[in-house]
């Protein structure tokens, strides 16, 4: 049993972790900077702790300092959230030598899939496709010219240490190869201290549908559909929906068996996600996965009526899953948009004093937020400060819905992308379901052009 | 000569020239960082970097001058 849980995370999902805990009688413990102390989920939690200054390192990534205070309140858990540490092995292995479940799937498992590399190959050996490309990190430009040749241009560059769109870049030709290698290497060996560089064949009109997991500890596995995630800005999620308009029920159950068997060949435990790359054809592509509960997994929760965040606490208690494939059933259509703290035209961060926040309501609509109407978002952190969910009986009600709320969703001192939500969930190519990793540039971009 | 301005508050996360260096159009000058956002600032024409207003370290704002090309 599970009696007592630290969130070792911040914001909305500190809080999002809370409330379930709540639900099921568990006590919580909060650990914040200093930057966040008057953050709801800190007064919402039964105990708070003060990590330290605002800085991760000296905060949520402090591993020594979240497990000495895990100890100090006697929890059972620690539940990582997403971000911070939820991906570290080393972490994961830790909390279980101090004794204290970690609420996510095993260090192996965790560090296999953080490899870009050893993900494309025990993808490979579960028979889950992947995107043409290289198995290990490409020597040197002429290399990479050579392998360009065979898989066909365009490609994707990608540097193998990368993450948030650093070091990748789309190259069309031949021409721009060379120095494209150059100076993505360089800049990967500048942040990452790292310049290894891989590459992949770039989709055209490519979307971006992930599977939801659920995996317990006996040997079960089940999904909980899919979520379309096309909509980013900056190669990270904008707009995500469940379920997807454009798979069949075929493809859309073959995605959900192929991940179920991915998830068995890699004996994973707990919630999980698989994220591909689907083309034009309905062709699936094995891109990623996450070993810790996704930042849009509200989507899913809406049209199943599962709690992701109790699956996951039950599973780390040792049980096995209450629900069995064909009990999970399908309802409705429920769309998150999520609130940046951004210039909406840039996306280049935007903190600042809020002095006005007021949240749409209604029995359609739900909030996970981090912020409060006289609050500080700081630069130390993702920018994400909400997540807006609607849901409708079908796709096109989920949209009315969803405009509703957004036009009353007020935050006031700082610069959000509410303006760039309202243009792309009016927008017409939204409407019909045309959402593909390129509907950014290639939709609302041109719109936030004079002329 | 030419100022190369911050495109976003944040801190100066690393700064990869020195003042005297020659630098080309669309080199990069410093690094700033502001929600886990890190974005690199390139000069717009060559030149010579005359001066650096920032150190690695700083919190900018918005528009504020980084460095002097010339």
């Amino acid at each position: 049993m599970i009696n007592k849980i630290l969130i070792a995370n911040r914001g909305e999902i500190a809080a999002r972790v809370i409330r379930t805990c709540k639900e099921l009688n568990i006590d919580t413990v909060a650990v914040y900077s200093e930057a966040d102390q008057k953050a709801p989920f800190v007064s919402m939690a039964d105990e708070s702790f003060l990590l330290g200054p605002p800085r991760v390192q000296d905060s949520y990534l402090n591993v020594e300092k979240i497990i000495s205070i895990a100890k100090e309140a006697k929890v059972d858990a620690i539940h990582p959230g997403y971000g911070f540490l939820s991906e570290n092995g080393v972490f994961a292995e830790k909390c279980e030598q101090a004794g204290i479940r970690f609420i996510g799937p095993s260090a192996e498992v965790i560090e296999e899939m953080g490899s870009k590399i050893a993900a494309r190959e025990a993808m490979e050996n579960a028979g889950v496709p992947v995107v043409p490309g290289t198995d290990g990190a490409v020597a040197s430009s002429d290399e990479a010219i050579e392998i360009a040749r065979d898989i066909g241009y365009p490609i994707m560059l990608k540097a193998s240490a990368g993450g948030g769109g650093i070091g990748m870049q789309v190259v069309n030709t031949e021409q721009e190869l060379t120095k494209a290698f150059e100076s993505n290497s360089k800049r990967a060996r500048t942040f990452f201290g790292d310049g290894a560089m891989f590459m992949e064949k770039k989709l055209d009109h490519a979307r971006h549908i992930e599977i939801q997991l659920l995996a317990d500890s006996h040997g079960n596995a089940i999904h909980l559909f899919e979520r379309e995630c096309s909509i980013q800005r900056r190669n990270q999620k904008v707009v995500e929906e469940a379920p997807s308009s454009f798979i069949s029920n075929e493809i859309r159950q073959k995605m959900g068996e192929t991940a179920v068997k991915a998830a068995k060949a890699l004996e994973y435990v707990n919630a999980g996600t698989i994220e591909f790359l689907v083309d034009k054809e309905e062709n699936f592509y094995f891109l990623e996965m996450n070993t810790r509960i996704q930042v849009e997994h509200p989507v899913t929760e809406e049209i199943t009526g599962l709690d992701i965040v109790e699956a996951q606490i039950r599973i780390a208690e040792g049980r096995e899953l209450s629900i069995s494939q064909s009990d999970v059933k399908m309802d409705g259509h429920a769309i998150e948009v999520r609130i940046y703290a951004e210039d909406p035209v840039t996306f280049f961060p935007s903190p600042g004093h809020i002095s006005a926040f007021e949240l749409p309501e209604g029995e359609h609509i739900r909030n996970e937020y981090a912020v409060t109407d006289d609050y500080d978002v700081t630069p130390y952190y993702d920018p994400m400060i909400g997540k807006l969910i609607a849901k409708g009986t079908d796709r096109s009600e989920a949209i009315t819905f969803l405009k509703e709320a957004l036009s009353t969703y007020k935050i006031e001192g700082i610069k959000t992308n509410i303006a760039m939500l309202k243009a792309v969930v009016e927008h017409d190519q939204f409407k019909s379901g045309n959402t593909t990793t390129a509907f950014i540039e290639t939709y609302y971009l041109p719109m936030t052009k004079p002329n | 000569m030419t100022e190369i301005k911050a495109s976003m508050a944040g801190s100066v996360w690393k700064i990869t020239v020195a003042g005297g260096d020659k630098v080309e159009s669309d080199q990069d000058v410093v690094i700033l960082e502001s929600m886990k956002m890190e974005i690199p600032i390139a000069a717009e024409t060559d030149g010579t970097v005359k001066e650096l207003k920032v150190a690695e370290g700083d919190f900018v704002n918005e528009g504020d001058v980084i460095a002097i090309i010339e």
